[in-house]
């Protein structure tokens, strides 16, 4: 019992008994802390204001120009645009071909890569601790890190040159399904683990067969969670022009076949970018494309994060 | 649960025995199903590998492993010869510069969304925002970069034109921020608030706890963070494109213009053909090749963490 | 008993907290707080006009149901329950002459140290370097000598020192959930408090490794001034020598740990010990 305080009384360090610290040395720890939490503060605003920036600059060079005809008009040729420019006119057309190209790719797209991407989602899900499975998780990721470049070249050595022997919709769609792809396994493994194991075990108490319990049980479920991740793909592939660039590049008119190349209205900014001509085209577009972009964004997330049964 | 209910009923009118093979056999079609899903995703990976390395085989057999050390880049007739070091060297002095550009903001807005603000709804407006960037197309940002941030840079004396590794390292490091911070919010939200608890308790001060608390912790899934976003941020196309001169030398320093791997196969792809088309593949096999190496380093050391 | 039955509340409070003083012939109490109260932002009094005296080098405990705020009594105590936003406190805390809640909040964690529930060493940190963490994380440097002599105390202390010296400089993942619980406690002892804070720090533990802590504590109090929260009768029986009985917030007994348990002034304190409410 005693053995504390003579064991205490054998130390003679004097340090710990001093009673507070100096003042200075509190007054400078607190400095620096508050320093600290100034530049935390400052940087993010850095950050922050860079989204104001871009975000603001764009739309306020771009929604001047953004009426009717944008809508519903195709891109006009270089020449009419010049002659517009000179005369000091509106330079007349739309991109009307871009919106309509860029639908058909995404929905291309989509149709191929969902089913897949939700099969294989549920396949990992399902089998999360077999060794196969974790590959396949891993194979997902990585080629979701590729970059859209060179899942543009994949598409052009698959398609542009052994299928359609040029560029087409269908390139450009397989090399959008690609990218999408990965984007959609993760999102419907992570939507499917979110819906309580009990839900599960109470529809296999119940009888029920492994099929009915995916798709009547989990699937439902999960759904907002799905809808979620589609979105999200979507939203992503719809603003890339790297791709597109080496499978369809461009079509100045509306074509629904899908062997023939087809405008996407990052392509026809691309266009615009390189003409003098039709350069004040850029900023209606980019607008469009990004307002778009960034809505599917939000309402995406909005999605995953409202019903989480 | 009704239709579930409902349909066990109905297939009660059947023999039971008919019921269990319905099971049974639905069940491992259903397993065949998603296993050949599976398949396919395994199949798209060892094709593109596949594809990669046959579109190169012209260039490889060419140049062998001279071309990832040659600095030249010919496409003229009878004297061709290419050579990938420039892009090589284009792309990762882009893409460190983003990262050291990048780190600093992506740190500060992590600690303030994950540490000071924690749980605020100013914590949740930021990591939004923030969030948006990486929503923003890639095009989208080389317009800005192009029109907006290239004047800015001229005005400043720092480049004639105002191309160059700086004005691309700018704007690919806004581009990559996102990616940046969002995992290392996860990270530092990980660190369990007892340990923190116990330095307060002791007397820190908050900038202390951070210190000595957090940031230990949270070390590794930082450094996988900003491994990630440099990853994104090799990849990246057309913003780099747009901003970097596109002029085949080797930037010899910030101001400087230059290429990337991924924006000289954007210039040059739509036109090339033989043996330059196949140098350009190779080009994109090397960046599958690089991206996918860093990739897997990120990875690894969050798997490490958890 | 039955007749204090028809007094209120208050004047009953009033009579026990004369009692109180009454025990106490010199002031040998290290810790006096007075009418403290403690609100949440939506207007709930966690800790409702509490006063007591804490004697130097005794065991204190605090006991009660849950909710019954004698957690944030105790983190009151070193200004923890600071660290969440909204909270409100009225009241004085007087730690010798000084009021804590004038003080540095670095100087008072110095002088009063906790423990708590789960055991918590820094993960990040060697053994030897999680017993002087305190020292680091307030910037003091020391020499190596002292350093050692800091670390060697403290584990002796707590009993851990022979089980630990061969592996100081290990992270110490090896250490069984009773050894972390003292590692922490040697952490808090590296700067010789005035008084210790111990928040249920073996309701995370087995029976053995209870027990261990109990005698340690036993054996801390002749240097140091303990104060432990437990919702474990027993404990509080066994180890204390003063405890506080707290329900929705007031501080309705306080006695030495005897009296408490032998005859209970008031009906909640006998309703609670004798198990009619947790």
């Amino acid at each position: 019992m005693d053995q504390t305080t003579t064991l205490n009384k054998k130390y003679t360090s004097s340090l710990s008994d001093k009673e507070d610290s100096s003042n200075l040395l509190i007054q400078s720890r607190k400095l620096k802390d508050r320093l600290f939490k100034i530049a935390a503060m400052v940087f993010s605003f850095i950050t922050i204001g860079m989204v104001f920036l871009i975000i603001g600059s764009l739309l306020a060079k771009g929604l001047r120009q953004i009426n009717w005809a944008f809508f519903t008009q195709v891109a006009p040729d270089t020449f009419s645009a010049m002659m517009a420019k000179s005369s000091g006119q509106v330079i007349p057309g739309g991109i009307v071909n871009g919106i309509l190209g860029s639908i058909y790719l995404v929905a291309l797209a989509s149709a191929m890569a969902v089913p897949f991407g939700i099969l294989i989602g549920v396949y990992v899900y399902e089998n999360s601790k077999k060794r196969y499975a974790a590959i396949i998780r891993d194979i997902a990721d990585i080629l979701q890190g590729v970059p859209s470049i060179v899942i543009g070249i994949i598409a052009y050595i698959w398609i542009v040159v052994p299928l359609t022997k040029g560029y087409s919709v269908f390139a450009g769609s397989v090399a959008l399904a690609i990218m999408m792809l990965p984007l959609i396994v993760r999102s419907t493994e992570e939507s499917l683990k979110m819906v309580p194991e009990t839900l599960k075990e109470a529809a296999i108490a119940l009888g029920a067969p492994y099929y009915k319990v995916i798709l009547r049980v989990l699937i439902p479920s999960s759904f907002s969670g799905l809808m979620g991740g589609i979105l999200l793909a979507i939203s992503r592939v719809l603003g890339e022009t790297a791709p597109l660039m080496l499978t369809t590049l461009g079509n100045p008119q509306v074509n629904w076949h899908i062997e023939k190349p087809i405008s996407a209205v990052p392509l026809l900014i691309w266009q615009f970018y390189n003409d003098p001509n039709m350069v004040d085209l850029i900023w209606s577009s980019a607008v469009f494309l990004m307002g778009f972009v960034l809505i599917l964004n939000l309402t995406s997330r909005w999605i995953c994060a409202r019903k989480k049964i | 649960m009704f239709i579930l209910s409902l349909g066990i009923r109905e297939q009660y009118e059947i023999s039971l025995l008919q019921l269990i093979l319905m099971q049974v056999n639905s069940d491992k079609i259903l397993k065949r199903v998603l296993f050949a899903a599976s398949l396919v995703i395994l199949l798209i990976a060892a094709a593109m590998i596949f594809s990669l390395f046959k579109g190169s085989l012209p260039s490889i057999s060419r140049f062998g492993w001279g071309f990832l050390f040659s600095p030249e880049w010919d496409p003229t007739q009878g004297r061709e010869h290419y050579g990938a070091l420039l892009f090589i060297v284009g792309t990762l002095l882009t893409s460190i510069v983003a990262l050291i550009i990048a780190l600093p903001l992506a740190f500060f807005t992590s600690l303030f969304v994950a540490e000071y603000f924690r749980g605020t709804k100013i914590a949740a407006i930021v990591s939004t925002l923030v969030d948006l960037l990486a929503g923003i197309p890639s095009i989208i940002y080389g317009l800005w970069g192009f029109y907006m941030l290239r004047p800015f840079i001229v005005s400043l004396g720092l480049s004639p034109q105002g191309f160059g590794v700086l004005t691309s390292a700018l704007v690919l490091a806004i581009m990559v921020v996102p990616y940046a911070t969002s995992l290392s919010n996860n990270t530092i939200m990980m660190v369990p608030n007892e340990l923190k608890e116990a330095a307060y308790s002791l007397g820190a001060t908050r900038l202390e706890v951070i210190r000595n608390v957090i940031l230990p912790s949270a070390r590794s899934g930082m450094a996988a963070s900003y491994i990630l976003a440099f990853g994104r941020a090799i990849g990246e196309t057309l913003a780099v494109t747009m901003l970097i001169g596109n002029e085949n030398i080797i930037p010899k320093g910030l101001c400087s213009t230059g290429n990337t791997m991924a924006s000289v196969i954007a210039n040059q792809f739509g036109e090339a053909s033989g043996l330059q088309l196949s140098s350009l593949i190779e080009i994109g096999l090397l960046l599958f090749v690089i991206t996918t190496l860093i990739n897997a380093a990120g990875k690894y050391i969050i798997k490490k963490i958890a | 008993m039955c007749q204090e039955k028809n007094i209120t509340d208050k004047q009953f409070f009033n009579k026990y907290s004369n009692m109180t003083e009454m025990n106490d012939k010199k002031d040998d109490s290290i810790l006096s707080i007075e009418r403290l109260s403690i609100r949440y932002s939506d207007d709930k009094l966690a800790v409702k006009d509490v006063s007591a005296k804490v004697k130097k080098k005794t065991i204190t405990a605090i006991m009660g149901p849950s909710g019954c705020g004698k957690t944030t009594l105790l983190r009151a105590i070193n200004r923890m329950h600071e660290l969440y936003p909204d909270i409100h406190t009225e009241g004085k805390i007087m730690l010798g002459d000084e009021n804590i809640y004038e003080m540095s909040t670095i100087n008072l964690r110095r002088r009063i140290g906790m423990v708590f529930q789960r055991p918590n060493p820094f993960p990040t940190m060697s053994i030897y370097d999680n017993v002087i963490a305190g020292y680091k994380l307030n910037g003091i440097h020391l020499k190596r000598s002292e350093r050692d002599e800091i670390v060697e105390r403290s584990l002796k202390n707590v009993a851990l020192w022979d089980e630990v010296k061969d592996s100081l400089h290990s992270r110490g993942n090896f250490l069984s959930g009773g050894q972390q619980q003292r590692l922490c406690v040697a952490r808090t002892l590296a700067f010789k408090p005035k008084i210790i804070l111990l928040d249920e720090p073996t309701s995370a533990l087995d029976p053995i490794s209870t027990a261990k802590i109990e005698d340690l504590l036993v054996e801390l109090k002749q240097e140091y001034t303990i104060i432990l929260v437990t919702h474990n009768m027993s404990q509080a029986a066994r180890i204390s020598d003063n405890a506080m009985f707290m329900y929705l917030g007031e501080l309705v007994e306080y006695d030495s740990t005897k009296d408490m348990f032998t005859n209970p002034r008031d009906p909640r304190t006998e309703a609670y010990l004798t198990g009619k409410f947790g």
